[in-house]
């Protein structure tokens, strides 16, 4: 029997806003140009949302800004902060919302100006070593994110045998895709022989092996199915979607080759009814080259310990055998922070079939895997165009 | 004598010169880092008692700084032979050199005026 909530709501208009350097645009004035263009890709107005789902890296509060700023007073509040995957994980208490009748129309946004802005992340790290201690960490790393996948990439390499070249794989592949894609942030040829001797960042991930850090705002709006159907565009249904949270640390993830996308995977494709066959485009959050080897392999696209060998020659590139991150991704295209939001925005147009020359054929079904914090929480969804109903 | 929780407790510990962990008296399984209950059993009775120090590098990294700010920066998760696994750093060795399997001893550093486990490696 299909899950009652698969295919009960769709995401009904997208926008983005920002990217790269929004110079002189604060990250409220680019979030606010983003919900815009989602209500009018929808071809619904602003005063229809009365569901909000946002969060932010620095102000724990953000939701009150937002609804004060965009003018609206939502029935249903989500500010869960789970890190990058917050937007995917926005999803489910969405959904439920929506099909509760507690709200019509929800919108999911997120805005950052941290390459531009004044908060810059130095002074991020600052205030999260004070805010939020972790006492048995700090004393030996900084508060960044790149030792942490560090130690997971070197414990793939070791467990599995995987190169830095199948990791750089990963960053090739992510770079053709954004050369298609006029959007993309970083678009100049790249190779795996330059990934390798670009400048080592924490071993063995080269500056090329990390994501960008760019401005950037993204949003979209999700409504009940029936009423989506007389919205602008074609709905792009939600068909599953399931959160899984392990950890905060990385010294407390039991086996770095494992992560929660594992669990979060499996439910999600649980409530769709669909396994990795099914999947005509994937977008996996690459902050780091390893992860979309790590989230290859945890929703079932390879077996484990296969994912650098499943990569290789340019197998998720352009032309290769499965499509993934077709806007460039964190890696080459944006990445504000969290990038989670974007992930959901690239499957809807790629359902949508907008994605001009880098367009996958005819896709019917979109697997998103948001990851947040150090491979801490992972929120899958999937997504499907009207026939997978 | 003032209440003090399990972290107020293990860093006190760690500035007298002793490297403690916590044991949980219902399932007998060591737990790091401290807290009020054990995140194996549910069991609210933990004890502390001495690790061996020995341990296993599980992985390894460099975090690349220039000289400037301070070089290149060692960073391990160390398992302890008790079963627990701990953020921590080798020293002696460059740290491009230290390998996952490394076997290693927990000794205590003083770094920013504050004790701190590190680890050196040992022979086997």
């Amino acid at each position: 029997m299909a899950h009652p909530l698969r295919g009960k709501t769709a995401i009904v208009g997208v926008g983005h806003a920002g990217f790269g350097d929004a110079g002189g645009f604060t990250e409220m004035e680019i979030l606010t140009q983003a919900a815009l263009a989602a209500c009018a890709d929808a071809g619904i107005s602003l005063r229809e949302i009365d569901g909000l789902a946002t969060c932010s890296v620095t102000a724990s509060m953000w939701a009150m800004p937002v609804a004060e700023s965009l003018g609206i007073r939502p029935r249903f509040v989500d500010s869960t902060m789970l890190g990058g995957s917050s937007f995917v994980e926005h999803l489910l208490p969405a959904m439920m919302a929506l099909e509760a009748g507690v709200c019509n129309a929800v919108l999911v946004c997120y805005g950052s100006t941290q390459r531009s802005g004044t908060a810059n992340r130095a002074m991020i790290a600052a205030a999260r070593k004070a805010m939020d201690p972790q006492p048995y960490e700090h004393p030996y790393s900084p508060v960044t994110a790149a030792p942490s996948y560090a130690l997971a990439a070197a414990r793939h390499m070791h467990e599995f045998g995987t190169t830095r070249e199948q990791l750089a794989e990963v960053a090739v592949a992510a770079r053709k895709w954004a050369q298609l894609n006029p959007e993309a942030q970083m678009r100049d040829p790249l190779t795996i022989e330059q990934v390798l001797a670009s400048r080592m960042i924490c071993d063995p991930l080269t500056v090329r092996d990390c994501c960008l850090v760019t401005d950037g705002a993204g949003a979209f709006v999700l409504t009940r199915a029936d009423r989506a159907k007389s919205l602008a565009r074609p709905p792009v249904y939600v068909l599953g979607n399931a959160t899984a949270l392990w950890h905060r640390q990385i010294s407390s993830l039991p086996q770095l080759t494992v992560t929660a996308a594992s669990d979060s995977g499996k439910r999600a494709f649980e409530m769709a009814g669909i396994t990795a066959k099914d999947a005509d485009v994937v977008a996996l959050y690459d902050a780091f080259t390893i992860n979309t080897i790590l989230f290859l392999e945890d929703l079932g696209f390879c077996p484990k310990g296969e994912g650098g060998r499943f990569v290789a020659d340019g197998a998720i590139a352009p032309g290769g055998k499965l499509a993934v991150n077709t806007n460039g991704g964190g890696l080459s295209c944006v990445h504000p922070g969290m990038y989670g939001i974007f992930l959901v925005i690239e499957a809807t147009r790629q359902l949508r079939g907008e994605c001009g020359e880098r367009q996958v054929a005819d896709p019917r079904i979109a697997v998103v895997n948001g990851n947040g914090g150090v491979l801490s929480s992972q929120s899958t969804a999937v997504l499907g165009t009207a026939d997978t109903l | 004598m003032t209440a003090a929780g399990p972290q107020k407790q293990y860093f006190d510990a760690l500035a007298a010169g002793s490297f403690r962990i916590q044991r949980c008296e219902s399932c007998t399984r060591h737990v790091f880092y401290p807290r009020i209950q054990c995140p194996h059993c549910g069991g609210d009775r933990l004890g502390w008692v001495e690790p061996s120090g020995l341990g296993t590098v599980y992985s390894a990294t460099v975090f690349r700084r220039k000289p400037a700010d301070g070089g290149d920066q060692q960073i391990s998760l160390v398992d302890l032979d008790e079963g627990v696994r701990m953020m921590s750093r080798v020293e002696g060795p460059a740290p491009a050199e230290v390998r996952i399997g490394m076997r290693v001893k927990a000794r205590i550093a003083q770094q920013d005026d504050a004790p701190v486990v590190v680890f050196d490696p040992v022979e086997g």
